[in-house]
């Protein structure tokens, strides 16, 4: 029984020293992009070709929710609204709603999804095939030329995705809103334009997803540089991304909005 | 210890442990400017360990590489970087960048580290191309190629910069005979084309020894027998003989250490 004991406490050191030598690796590894980010300087077009795979081809997925996801919040805001006789700030309550909240989460969610996986399965296999050794023997250090690339397509990408997610969602909400439920479309704007705020409400729904940005992308670059080189260990390190990523998200947003719309 | 000047690459007591597990053994080796060597040796007896050693992907435990006078395990990164420009490695099974095509996975160096303009460039890359025979695939992906074909266009990739040393691993695994004759054939031609140093390193014995000047046999971490293919093929060495001649049982036994057979099934209480 003791002996049972002392192995589950070893292997929860072991699991404890591993998770802290991880997160002191990728900090050392975070600070290695942001060294080595020169070459992405220097050479926009590595970034912009990495913007279209992570950003542009996650428009239609970003696009198609935040639509669902605008319609929905017209629907159970209109419901709930109409009880108290306030039907016409619906607009507001949609677009912030996504502006500060549904936005910048769900898009980052569904970029670690799809753009964050993808970053991570790439890197893996580029890493099994030998292909960043390959880079290595030729000189060329992988960090700078496969890696910060990719980290900054998606720090750049993230932002505008979240933006292009609240339009498309508002613009979701007034189809329910006002052209199927019938909601006055006059009071629909005007409500939304008074009682969204550009500093508190814009800029911080801005800085969450940008601070998504930098984690997702994170997450997905080192977990693709530290998988195993086998297809066991980028299938693993693939999955370690979205769930990584979606915990990382939906904690940093309690933490950034509790420091942000504390007593707004 | 002074280097003379024909040892190009210069290995020394070198050793080399993955965790606690020793690879490497106190290796001495030298390799002459021009030379073609081949490290041969069976599967995970740490050949390409050397390699990477060679090419400061790894620090050796103990002993030094020393190639065109530095030390390879001593260098600074940028010093590191500085020195493999005048190395190529073709990896065992091209590691080729996907996301490239031909054309572009051989001109990778030569935009990553010289200022050329690109009509030198694709003079250059055709050049290459056509080196080894594939200057009319150059459109094509890595996902279009043969194995043979994705060697070759590694190779060409290899020797795009016209390197001093080129390394080898295991550039014959998984080809067909002709492919594999192709590939020998060009290893050897472009070495004394280029004035290049090259080490080889393969478990393929007959067509090794038909291209290379030189070679070591490494066996459990040490050099068990070096000798020019004459002498390698003359050898009396049990290893040698086994593993020239392919024999299943000898100083390699066939079977990985286990507990007594008759033991494991039980049948000594019979």
């Amino acid at each position: 029984m003791l002996e049972r004991i002392l192995t589950l406490l070893r292997r929860l050191g072991h699991s404890g020293i591993d998770a802290v030598w991880r997160l002191g690796y990728a900090g050392k590894f975070f600070f290695m992009t942001l060294i080595s980010s020169g070459t992405s300087a220097r050479r926009p077009h590595l970034v912009v070709r990495e913007i279209y795979y992570t950003g542009v081809r996650s428009l239609i997925i970003i696009i198609v929710s935040g639509l669902f996801v605008g319609m929905v919040l017209a629907l159970q805001g209109y419901e709930t609204l109409q009880r108290y006789g306030s039907s016409s700030a619906l607009g507001v309550l949609v677009a912030l709603a996504l502006v500060r909240e549904l936005g910048p989460v769900v898009s980052a969610l569904l970029f670690a999804s799809r753009a964050g996986s993808a970053i991570t399965a790439e890197i893996g296999l580029m890493k099994a095939t030998e292909q960043l050794s390959a880079m290595e023997m030729m000189a060329v250090d992988p960090i700078a030329r496969v890696v910060a690339p990719r980290f900054w397509s998606g720090v750049i990408s993230l932002p505008l995705l979240t933006a292009i997610f609240n339009a498309t969602g508002i613009f979701g909400g007034y189809l329910i809103g006002v052209v199927l439920i019938g909601v006055d479309e006059g009071s629909f704007w005007s409500q939304m334009q008074a009682g969204v705020d550009f500093k508190d409400d814009i800029m911080n729904g801005v800085i969450k997803s940008c601070v998504f940005g930098v984690a997702v992308t994170l997450i997905a670059v080192f977990e693709g540089f530290d998988s195993p080189p086998t297809a066991e260990g980028v299938s693993g390190a693939t999955t370690r991304t979205v769930v990584t990523s979606s915990l990382v998200i939906l904690m940093l947003d309690f933490i950034l909005t509790s420091f942000m719309f504390r007593g707004a | 210890m002074t280097v003379p000047p024909e040892n190009f690459l210069e290995i020394s007591d070198l050793s080399f442990s993955y965790d606690k597990r020793p690879v490497l053994k106190g290796i001495n080796m030298s390799v002459p400017k021009g030379r073609v060597v081949a490290i041969m040796g069976g599967s995970g007896c740490g050949k390409t360990t050397l390699l990477r050693l060679i090419g400061g992907q790894l620090k050796p435990t103990a002993g030094h590489v020393k190639f065109d006078g530095k030390v390879i395990g001593e260098l600074g990164r940028s010093a590191l970087y500085e020195t493999r420009r005048k190395m190529g490695m073709l990896f065992q099974f091209g590691a080729l960048f996907t996301d490239l095509s031909v054309y572009e996975n051989v001109a990778f160096q030569m935009r990553e580290h010289t200022d050329l303009p690109e009509s030198v460039i694709r003079d250059l890359v055709l050049m290459k191309l056509d080196a080894v025979g594939l200057r009319g695939a150059r459109n094509l992906m890595p996902n279009e190629l043969s194995g043979g074909m994705a060697r070759r266009v590694a190779l060409a990739r290899t020797i795009a910069l016209d390197p001093m040393l080129i390394m080898y691993d295991e550039p014959f695994t998984g080809l067909d005979p002709i492919s594999l004759g192709v590939i020998g054939n060009l290893i050897r031609k472009l070495s004394d084309s280029l004035g290049a140093t090259s080490i080889v390193v393969t478990h393929d014995v007959q067509e090794s020894l038909q291209i290379v000047d030189h070679v070591y046999f490494v066996s459990e971490g040490v050099i068990v027998a070096e000798g020019t293919p004459d002498e390698i093929r003359a050898s009396k060495k049990p290893f040698v003989h086994q593993f020239i001649h392919g024999e299943i049982d000898g100083p390699v036994p066939f079977h990985y250490p286990a507990a007594s057979y008759v033991e494991e099934l039980g049948l000594n209480h019979a």
